[in-house]
């Protein structure tokens, strides 16, 4: 797979997570690209944290005017009819409120406690954490969907080395080989690309992986 | 009532080394004439609330977007915001050491704000919690209750809040147009003096006292947005 098809693996795999109704926060790369990928049967309301309930589709065509409405990523957008837009405290309200179902966000690391570290180098990339702690502490289910390495470094750890997001909140992680369920007992495999071995699987990641009796090859 | 002035007038206002709140989140929203005044203004040592330093190449055609004018002109001498990455002069000046800036959590911030315009003394907020976010000065302290932790957030103030309406009548009521409405609800509640900008005045009774979204009381002085500018 190429970069492109990877990152729209991923993306595939977490549609697959979200349910007919939920309220949904999606992060900027891969997981801005789920909602292109959900099944027909399934509506899901976005939540932009820049104060959109119900999104629409991106991008908007009809959106001639760029400075009155964006999303989070700065995208031109408009709300769907029977949405609405929302002051910045509401809309972070919702978040920390428990009022969105699922979120899909990517990350810098994330470990083996469910701990996710997603928005800041020391010495090298200061963007802030934006609205990404208020996210993944309120959403009812944080689903991390990233590649599995960087540059063949791996992002899943025992612990993580970067300062954290949050503690313990993730709840589910999508990559290229696998995907996780964050456990009291640690990470669970329970889905494997078939392109690659649990060996392969383990030497990429520097968490320990304990693997579902149940493994199941990763259908996108 | 609000005084109807011209941007240069309210601009004159502020003094060199103000603390200001500008609404906004990557530049929409910003009030984008009283920026702009403001950058030709020649005063600076601001401390600046803004959610961001908004962005380069702005969807208006403007090299500086937003407060990014004042960031570029070195307008700033501290920075408190939530997300400062898609403005690396941001970073380049804090790497510098010319740009103090305190970052906090997005969510935190809006209710910082709100609670220092709602006479509140301070927000209990889980956001944070195990993060560095625990050493800000921004953050008075940790608490345990009922076996949760909390940070316990500083309520902000600021002498000054630039914000920026679409329709804004002759008693400052407020409607704003899509996400525009962002930090500039909360920030009206929280300046000694708050300077809003539109894109229409209109007459009392054109915005239906139902689609008020900030009312006028909050609103010192208002001034008409010019349509270019850069």
């Amino acid at each position: 797979m190429n970069r492109e098809e990877t990152r729209a693996f991923i993306a595939k795999r977490a549609a697959r997570e979200l349910h007919n109704g939920d309220v949904v926060n999606l992060g900027i790369g891969v997981p801005s690209l789920v909602s292109a990928y959900l099944p027909d049967d399934v509506r899901v309301t976005l939540h932009a944290e820049d104060g959109i309930v119900d999104e629409g589709p991106w991008p908007d065509p009809s959106n001639t005017e760029p400075g009155y409405i964006i999303d989070a990523s700065g995208r031109p957008t408009s709300a769907l009819p029977g949405g609405s837009y929302i002051d910045s405290s509401l809309s972070f309200a919702l978040m920390r409120g428990g009022h969105i179902d699922c979120t899909v966000l990517g990350a810098l690391q994330v470990d083996a406690e469910g701990n996710i570290a997603n928005w800041i180098i020391p010495g090298k990339l200061v963007p802030g954490m934006g609205g990404a702690m208020d996210l993944v502490i309120g959403a009812k289910r944080v689903i991390v969907a990233m590649e599995h390495t960087v540059k063949g470094a791996p992002k899943i750890m025992k612990r993580c080395t970067l300062p954290l997001t949050a503690v313990g909140c993730v709840n589910l992680i999508i990559t290229n080989m696998c995907v996780l369920e964050v456990t009291p007992e640690g990470l669970l495999m329970t889905e494997i690309n078939p392109e690659y071995t649990v060996a392969e699987v383990q030497a990429a990641t520097e968490a320990e992986l304990i693997v579902s009796p149940n493994l199941k090859p990763m259908a996108s | 009532m609000p005084k109807f002035i011209t941007p240069e007038e309210a601009v004159a206002r502020i003094p060199h080394g103000a603390t200001l709140m500008v609404g906004g989140f990557m530049g929409c929203g910003n009030a984008h004439t009283l920026v702009t005044a403001l950058a030709n203004s020649g005063k600076g040592e601001f401390t600046l609330i803004c959610n961001d330093g908004a962005v380069l190449n702005g969807p208006d055609g403007s090299e500086c977007y937003g407060v990014a004018k004042l960031i570029r002109n070195r307008q700033v001498k501290r920075l408190i915001a939530s997300h400062v990455g898609l403005n690396p002069e941001v970073g380049q000046q804090m790497n510098e050491g010319s740009l103090q800036v305190d970052l906090i959590p997005q969510g935190s911030f809006a209710e910082m704000i709100r609670a220092g315009g709602a006479g509140l003394g301070g927000v209990l907020t889980p956001t944070g919690v195990g993060t560095p976010v625990e050493d800000s000065p921004l953050v008075y302290s940790t608490v345990e209750l009922e076996g949760k932790r909390y940070l316990m957030m500083r309520p902000l103030r600021a002498e000054f809040a630039l914000v920026s309406g679409y329709y804004i009548d002759r008693k400052g009521n407020i409607w704003y147009r899509g996400t525009t409405r962002n930090f500039n609800h909360v920030m009206a509640l929280a300046a000694d003096t708050v300077i809003a900008e539109a894109d229409y005045i209109v007459e009392c009774g054109q915005i239906a006292p139902e689609n008020v979204v900030t009312p006028g009381i909050l609103v010192d002085y208002v001034v008409q947005k010019r349509r270019r500018t850069l």
